[in-house]
């Protein structure tokens, strides 16, 4: 199994491999982001839901369904 | 007469766009709307060096050209458009320089455009406290523009940028990137069937879905249906595209920008670790929120206080100065008390905006959306619905315009169906008044019963839009994509300037646009209070002066049933009455549904259409509140305004659908007269059914 943005815990931090998945939008990767980029979590919501992210420097919250479809490397 | 240059002003949200605008225009700005739709637009002129003008639109933020909402579709439509009047002469990009690697992708895609592009990197004072350098000579010519380095907090740059604005035509228009790389084949078969079109240009026609201005529809169309790729393989051509473009942003910055991380201090991880808790994170919203409501009844009771004596003696003045006869009348009976209910409410309104500007401009907002959205999507909203659901409590046409940013449709839909819940500022001079009637004064661990109440009602306008949207969720049935992707800005001091501005605006438009409504309709309900058919109005004093002959009145007293006579069997006195059957039940005399019936065009003029009502033939100027104080009801005697029909009124005003101008806005909204239609039938029922209930249960 593939390491998915929706794993990782708060405060990890990790490089960003795949986003080609459909369910992805452009306006996420336009954000920021693209395979290669670091992405950490910063804080989450209660149940893991939304997760407020630092991806390259942007500070973005998204759903953990978005989430889901990003493929990161540990 | 010397020819003023457009210049377009565009950058990603956040990134002090509005303070660049606020700075260049100062107070020579005005705001309407783009036709037929209801996205703000924001004009202003600015004074450049050697006599020069510049006309500014100040464009809705956006990350890129790549629309996902009607705002972002305006930005497109206008740099598209080449035979608008506003088409820009120049764009200024306003970026911040903490987010420069962002902010930088829009400015690619305007460039590409070949639209001469001036850089302002703005927020500059934060250069150090971040350990950001710049080489801005190196930027500048590898991002082949003119940079203006700009801190409207300290006001620093702004003269520079004048001056790049005076000196555009220097500019120079060549791309940031070569398309045609991302797909040669592609790209080489689309210039080649439109040689004279720009290949970026035509790539945004392709993948965006926004009205393109009339006079080159038919070009474009020829170019919409060049569709030789699926919708899939356009995205991930878009997402080539977005690649690229970072590509050459992070070459430039790789030399152009040194960020020193020893030397960046963050505030915002610290602050974000309590203020986006699971559990202090709502604490805190709880707690602002009480504040505020605390605040808006406290605060504000000392100039409104004032503000109700001073129309008052206003009026008893000019009563004085002026002979008597149907024009003094009518001007101190009509229009100043109707007035007076308009301008009483000022410093409530001035508040509450001040809270919401302040709330937004800090970037607090944000983490209310992300602290939300789990709860929200329990009820079929987003987090994003929060916005809409706050500015609400200030007015429901704004709130359900903010609905834009909701890319979900379903999600969007149910938030604008339940907003009208949300307490606006219209119900809030209501309230108040009754308030102030029927509760009692006196605290409970600090605060006071009066603004206790005040809470309760919004939360009770806030749990029901909450609840009908769960019921809608069950209902509807359409299905539409989700995504939600939020930014989470720095946090920032507010600016005072922008703060003051938006204050001032709104409190402006609050004023001017109910106050016209206001200002006919206490005219229309004077002439109807002091006018009436038949025998029983024009001689009201001989059968008065019949029916008391055998008491022993005062003079006064016998004016007094003489005036009230004259009123009943006014034309207005008429209508009342022959609704009176209807509201009765509910606690309510015909004077109060003569207000309420006047409510359906806009909330707020309940108080001055019973202000009207009650100075009629009225002598001592009195306030508006002694005078609903003094009220009796006529069927059950005692005050009319007791704790019965206060709460039935005060719910009835809680649920009921009574604004012409929101009905209109869900109407543009929605594009249907459906939803507003079923909004003014259910809410108005809804309402009248808890207002009779309460007032049988508490009478």
């Amino acid at each position: 199994m593939e390491n998915t943005l929706a794993d990782i815990k708060r405060g990890e931090r990790c490089i960003i491999t795949d986003v080609s998945s459909i369910h992805i939008p452009l306006k996420l990767l336009e954000m920021g982001c693209l395979p290669g980029n670091y992405v950490e979590l910063v804080q989450v919501a209660p149940f893991h839901d939304p997760m407020y992210l630092n991806i390259n420097g942007t500070h973005l919250a998204i759903r953990k369904e978005t989430a889901m479809h990003i493929l990161i490397k540990r | 007469m010397s020819k003023q240059i457009n210049v377009a002003l565009i950058g990603n949200p956040n990134t002090g766009k509005t303070s660049v605008f606020n700075a260049l225009t100062g107070l020579n700005q005005k705001v309407g709307n783009y036709p037929g739709i209801t996205v703000e637009k924001k004009e202003g002129v600015c004074k450049l060096p050697r006599g020069v003008k510049a006309h500014i639109i100040d464009l809705p933020g956006t990350y890129s050209l790549n629309a996902s909402s009607l705002d972002e579709n305006v930005v497109i439509e206008l740099l598209l458009n080449k035979n608008d009047k506003d088409f820009p002469d120049l764009a200024v990009v306003v970026s911040d320089v903490e987010n420069l690697k962002r902010n930088l992708l829009l400015y690619t895609q305007i460039k590409d455009l070949e639209i001469p592009t001036i850089l302002v990197i703005n927020m500059a004072d934060r250069m150090a406290y971040k350990g950001i350098s710049l080489d801005l000579e190196y930027l500048e010519t590898h991002l082949k523009t003119k940079i203006a380095l700009v801190s409207t907090r300290k006001n620093q740059g702004i003269d520079k940028l004048k001056n790049l604005i005076s000196n555009y035509k220097d500019l120079s228009i060549s791309h940031c990137i070569d398309l045609s790389e991302i797909d040669p084949a592609y790209f080489k078969n689309l210039q080649s069937a439109f040689p004279n079109q720009l290949i970026y240009k035509l790539w945004l026609v392709i993948t965006q879905d926004v009205n393109f201005g009339k006079t080159d529809r038919n070009e474009i169309d020829a170019v919409a249906n060049f569709k030789t790729k699926s919708k899939n393989d356009l995205k991930r051509l878009q997402q080539k595209e977005t690649i690229k473009r970072y590509q050459f942003i992070n070459d430039v910055l790789k030399k152009g920008q040194t960020i020193d991380v020893a030397n960046a201090k963050d505030l915002r991880m610290r602050l974000d670790r309590v203020i986006t808790h699971k559990i202090w994170g709502y604490a805190i919203f709880f707690i602002i929120l009480l504040t505020i409501f605390q605040a808006i009844y406290d605060w504000s009771s000392v100039p409104m206080d004032f503000i109700d004596t001073t129309f008052a003696a206003f009026s008893e003045w000019t009563k004085n100065q002026l002979p008597n006869g149907a024009f003094t009348n009518l001007l101190t009976e009509g229009i100043i008390p109707g007035l007076g209910g308009i301008v009483i409410f000022i410093p409530q309104i001035a508040f509450l905006f001040l809270f919401i500007s302040v709330l937004e401009e800090s970037g607090y907002m944000s983490r209310v959306v992300f602290l939300m959205d789990r709860l929200m999507r329990r009820f079929g909203l987003s987090g994003k619905s929060i916005v809409p659901l706050i500015s609400g409590t200030a007015c429901a046409i704004p709130a359900i315009m903010a609905t834009r940013n909701i890319e979900n449709w379903k999600e969007r839909l149910i938030t604008i169906l339940v907003t009208p819940f949300i307490t606006c500022s219209a119900r809030l001079p209501v309230y108040l008044i009754i308030i102030s009637l029927v509760i009692p004064e006196g605290r409970f661990i600090g605060l006071s019963y009066q603004a206790l109440t005040l809470m309760f009602l919004y939360l009770l306008g806030f749990g029901t839009a909450v609840l009908s949207a769960y019921i809608l969720n069950k209902v509807l049935k359409i299905k539409s994509k989700t995504f939600f992707v939020v930014e989470m800005p720095n946090y920032k001091l507010p600016l005072l300037k922008n703060v003051a501005l938006t204050v001032l605006e709104k409190t402006k438009s609050f004023v001017f646009g109910a106050g016209k409504i206001i200002l006919a309709i206490s005219i229309i309900l004077w002439f109807l209070a002091s006018f009436g058919p038949g025998e029983n109005f024009n001689n009201a004093e001989e059968i008065t002066k019949k029916a008391y002959s055998t008491e022993n009145l005062t003079s006064e007293e016998l004016q007094q049933k003489i005036a009230s006579h004259k009123l009943e069997h006014s034309f207005i006195g008429i209508i009342g009455q022959a609704i009176e059957p209807a509201i009765s039940p509910l606690g309510y005399d015909w004077k109060i549904g003569i207000a309420i019936i006047s409510s359906f065009a806009a909330r707020e003029v309940f108080v001055g259409t019973l202000a009207t009502i009650y100075s009629v033939g009225n002598d001592d100027e009195d306030t508006i509140k002694n005078r609903m104080a003094g009220e009796v009801n006529p069927i059950l005697g005692g005050p009319l305004f007791n704790f019965a029909s206060g709460i039935s009124l005060l719910l009835f005003y809680a649920f009921a659908m009574q604004c012409m101008s929101t009905l209109a806005v869900v109407k543009r909204e929605t594009n249907t007269w459906k939803w507003p239609v079923l909004q003014l039938i259910i809410m108005s029922v809804f309402a009248y059914i808890v207002a009779l209930i309460a007032f049988q249960l508490l009478k």
